[in-house]
């Protein structure tokens, strides 16, 4: 039947629509690098080249992906839920800040004891965190958003000053210059709470891999988390039970889902994605806790979301795109010696995920009129 | 010969997955009623949206007044004076009603300021030119559902219509606010207007129309003069055999008393009283209709048993258990099943597939949820198995719950609730917005359950379905049962006033 064949043609569009929004999103970049008087074509050509046209900016790329894979979760997965979590950049904070202080803590335990413990705390962190704004929104029915975006403020004040608490004591060269620690960051994580580059494991399986590329072991868990994510949310019966809360509270409150529980619940699992953040900028990167490394990686992840539809496999894909914007951006700077800003990079983010969602209602309102709705 | 004021000729309509009209000819006379009958999904709402500039039609022509239209949107149709009441009222609550029909055509002082009192005068006028009485100044949302739509009507004509297209426009009324509307139809027939009137009741088409066109699976089945037809024919045209009306019900087999509910109070979503001193039983083999204008406590009282919402006072008994406010899981449990009023938003998860929507509510037991994963072998069968026996169409168990027509939907429902030998049957609105065929498939459901010797909650707005369902019924007004009557020993009229408050006039009937 040519309905038919429409119909799936139309579904097929609705699902691409993403790739669509990238396209158009680079076209748009085209005409602002057109303005400033460079060449786009030289522009993009540089920015992918050198982010995947090879082993290193692979590297740098999944690098850059890995800490949103975990956000872009955080939000696709209370999503399903129905709740619009946007206090990933809270969570993260806790999540991070308490793996790297067991880390620096109990720096007497073997590795096989301390890196589960550092992410189990990085996650426990985030969950904690969200778990307050998941209650509040079960039990009074105040809204999420609000909570959430109270709760950030309240983790960046809280572990700044946790920062100054646990602050590094000064190095040898400060002492000898007589002055303090001025870096607000902490002591350093145990060795044995560090996550091994990618390098390691590609040297073990005789690849060749530059050894200061900074992807590590956390890469490889963002993307467990992800499957997991996929795993609990349409596999599990917690899942069945989360996504009919979010499809429609009544209609699952009359099934016998407890809605309170699975909100509670679905926030819960979305924090402690936001925390396991963590694993990647404390344990596989700077090997301590500082709140720069951290800043609007949270809110990036409400993007990445977006562009993937909250579907964990388009948050992957959508994380690595950024990726690629991120480091190719950096890597175009250079190459024209600053004349295309890093700043211009970030606009075609922004661009990307407007035309996401406008495609994205275009799209759904084509289908909407295509669609028998009498 | 009588002249024709529409004529829509070889309308053609496609949507992806279905000919909604396939070359449908409608012939419309000046100042006729004439009605518009169709199972769902027959292509009614399709054609009237057509009409009224909702929908293009991809091939055909309108003719107005025999000239030729193109009708892109509805100001095009409100323009050629054709009105449009919508199942679904366009009106904003807290308006008054005066507000409310001059909206988006506000009569103008100095250009600048409302005239409230032209306003006023104007609806006035209208509504006394149709035979009633309407406060202008009363808010919509203090007014009831019967007056509401004479709102939508004064709308329609305050915009000049001479053509009034009336979609179910009965469905939501009491028997005595349809009367009333009938005699408005009539009073505007009288006046020249042209209505149109889409129904799925035949009875109403008898009563009212002077014409009839049935529509069936996109085509126009028939098109005939209401005197020369009768409801067996209308009804055959429509789906296309021959249909059964009279229920066939086995003689009453009482068990033991499976439902007790005693003097059960609960509030509505307000904080209000809604269920007011309530206590009945239902026994094995029963059914007990409840009969009663939606909005009188039925919803509370059906959320109330069925856990959803808590008792503020009172008990409620399975087989001598006490239930009273148990979670609605541990209730389901005890094997209450459960048809709510509200399809779309209770009963069915619409983004679910078949298959995910036939086990909701088990989905966390054996067979299907299985340790930590779900067991979709089971699911799978258990939802072809369903499909199978409860003839739901299209027989794909990964469809979405969305993409099933009304009458399909309610069957994925009946097809759950009915699986697992529930003890207790509460069947809310079970056949609301149903076409002729699916109605008699949920009736023949319900009444194989009574066989079964299960005890029924039946709670319908139509009273045609409690009188020919229940073994008894109960009558709900304001929260309170008003009285326990015997479908034999009654009668639409005389529950339809019970229904409506008027215990007064209950005492006048008896004395005749």
């Amino acid at each position: 039947m040519n309905n038919i064949k429409k119909y799936n043609y139309f579904i097929f569009i609705e699902k691409i629509t993403p790739l669509i929004a990238v396209l158009l999103a680079l076209l748009v970049g085209s005409v602002v690098i057109l303005l400033i008087g460079e060449d786009p074509i030289f522009v993009y050509k540089t920015l992918f080249s050198n982010a995947i046209g090879n082993r290193d900016g692979w590297g740098n790329v999944l690098f850059r992906a890995t800490p949103l894979i975990f956000t872009g979760l955080t939000v696709a997965f209370a999503f399903r839920c129905g709740l619009f979590n946007i206090g990933g950049e809270g969570q993260m904070y806790i999540g991070t800040f308490l793996a790297a202080w067991v880390g620096f803590t109990f720096t007497d335990l073997p590795a096989l004891i301390l890196i589960p413990l550092c992410v189990l705390a990085a996650a426990a962190g985030g969950a904690l965190w969200a778990a307050v704004p998941g209650i509040l929104k079960a039990k009074m029915g105040v809204h999420e958003v609000i909570i959430t975006i109270m709760m950030n403020w309240i983790a960046s004040s809280l572990t700044f000053y946790l920062v100054l608490v646990y602050k590094a004591p000064a190095t040898e060269d400060m002492k000898a210059a007589g002055v303090q620690q001025m870096i607000p960051h902490t002591s350093e994580i145990a060795e044995a709470a560090r996550l091994p580059r990618l390098y390691h494991i590609f040297k073990f399986f005789n690849i060749d891999f530059p050894s200061y590329n900074q992807v590590n072991v956390s890469f490889l868990i963002a993307i467990g988390i992800a499957i997991l994510a996929y795993y609990i949310l349409w596999k599990t019966n917690l899942g069945y039970e989360i996504r009919a809360v979010g499809y429609s509270p009544l209609a699952a409150e009359y099934g016998g889902i407890s809605v309170s529980r699975n909100i509670i619940l679905a926030m819960m699992i979305s924090g402690a994605f936001a925390g396991l953040v963590g694993t990647n900028e404390v344990m596989g990167f700077k090997y301590r806790w500082r709140q720069e490394l951290f800043t609007n990686l949270g809110f990036n992840g409400i993007a990445v979301a977006l562009l993937g539809k909250n579907h964990p496999l388009g948050v992957v894909l959508a994380a690595i795109l950024f990726g690629i914007l991120n480091y190719g951006g950096a890597i175009v700077n250079i190459y024209t010696e600053g004349r295309i800003p890093r700043e211009l990079i970030m606009v075609l983010q922004a661009v990307i995920v407007i035309f996401v969602v406008i495609s994205d209602e275009l799209v759904k309102r084509i289908i909407r009129r295509r669609r028998k709705i009498a | 010969m009588p002249e024709v004021i529409l004529e829509m000729k070889n309308i053609t309509k496609r949507f992806p997955l279905v000919v909604a009209n396939d070359k449908v000819n409608f012939t419309v006379y000046k100042g006729e009623i004439h009605a518009l009958v169709g199972e769902n999904g027959a292509g009614k709402s399709t054609l009237m949206s057509i009409l009224y500039g909702l929908y293009q039609a991809d091939s055909g022509q309108i003719y107005f007044n025999g000239k030729k239209v193109n009708i892109s949107n509805p100001n095009v149709a409100i323009n050629l004076k054709i009105g449009m009441v919508h199942q679904h009222f366009m009106l904003v609550p807290p308006l008054t009603v005066a507000e409310n029909i001059i909206l988006g055509m506000e009569p103008r002082k100095n250009n600048i300021f409302i005239d409230m009192e032209k306003a006023i005068k104007k609806v006035e006028e209208l509504s006394e030119n149709m035979g009633f009485k309407i406060d202008p100044r009363a808010k919509i949302e203090n007014i009831s559902v019967g007056t509401q739509q004479r709102v939508e009507i004064i709308k329609v004509f305050f915009r000049g219509a001479e053509i009034l297209v009336l979609d179910e426009p009965t469905a939501v009324l009491t028997p005595q606010e349809v009367e009333e509307l009938f005699e408005i139809l009539r009073s505007l027939k009288k006046q020249g207007k042209t209505i149109i009137f889409i129904t799925h009741k035949l009875d109403e088409v008898k009563v009212l129309s002077d014409r009839v066109t049935v529509m069936r699976r996109g085509k126009v089945a028939g098109v005939k003069n209401t005197k020369e037809t009768n409801q067996e024919e209308i009804a055959s045209m429509m789906v296309g055999r021959k249909v059964i009306f009279k229920v066939e019900k086995k003689p009453l087999n009482l068990g033991k008393v499976a439902l007790k509910i005693e003097k059960l109070e609960a509030l509505n979503n307000k904080g209000l009283p809604a269920v007011k001193n309530i206590s009945f039983e239902i026994k094995e083999g029963e059914i007990l209709g409840f009969a009663g204008v939606e909005g009188n406590g039925q919803t509370e009282l059906v959320e109330v048993i069925t856990g959803l919402r808590k008792a503020s006072s009172g008990k409620i008994f399975l087989n001598n258990q006490d239930i009273t406010d148990d979670s609605p899981r541990s209730i389901r449990e005890d094997k209450i099943a459960h048809i709510p009023e509200d399809r779309r938003q209770r009963g069915i998860i619409s983004n679910y597939t078949v298959a995910e929507n036939l086990i909701l509510g088990s989905h966390y037991r054996a067979p299907f949820n299985r340790g930590l994963k779900l067991n979709f072998t089971a699911i799978n069968n258990h939802a072809n198995h369903l499909i199978k026996d409860f003839d739901i169409r299209p027989t794909e168990k990964d469809n979405l719950l969305k993409s099933l027509s009304g009458g399909n939907q309610q069957k994925v429902i009946v097809a759950r609730e009915l699986y697992g030998e529930p003890k207790l049957l509460i069947a809310a609105q079970p056949t609301r917005g149903l076409d002729v065929g699916s109605i008699e498939f949920v009736h023949q459901q319900i009444l194989n359950e009574r066989g079964k010797g299960k005890a029924i909650l039946l709670i319908s707005a139509d009273l045609e379905e409690i009188l020919s369902l229940s073994d008894r019924i109960a009558v709900i007004y304001e929260g309170k049962i008003v009285d326990f009557l015997d479908p034999n020993k009654t009668d639409e009229r005389e529950i339809g006033l019970l229904m409506t408050g008027s215990t007064a006039n209950k005492k006048l009937l008896k004395k005749k």
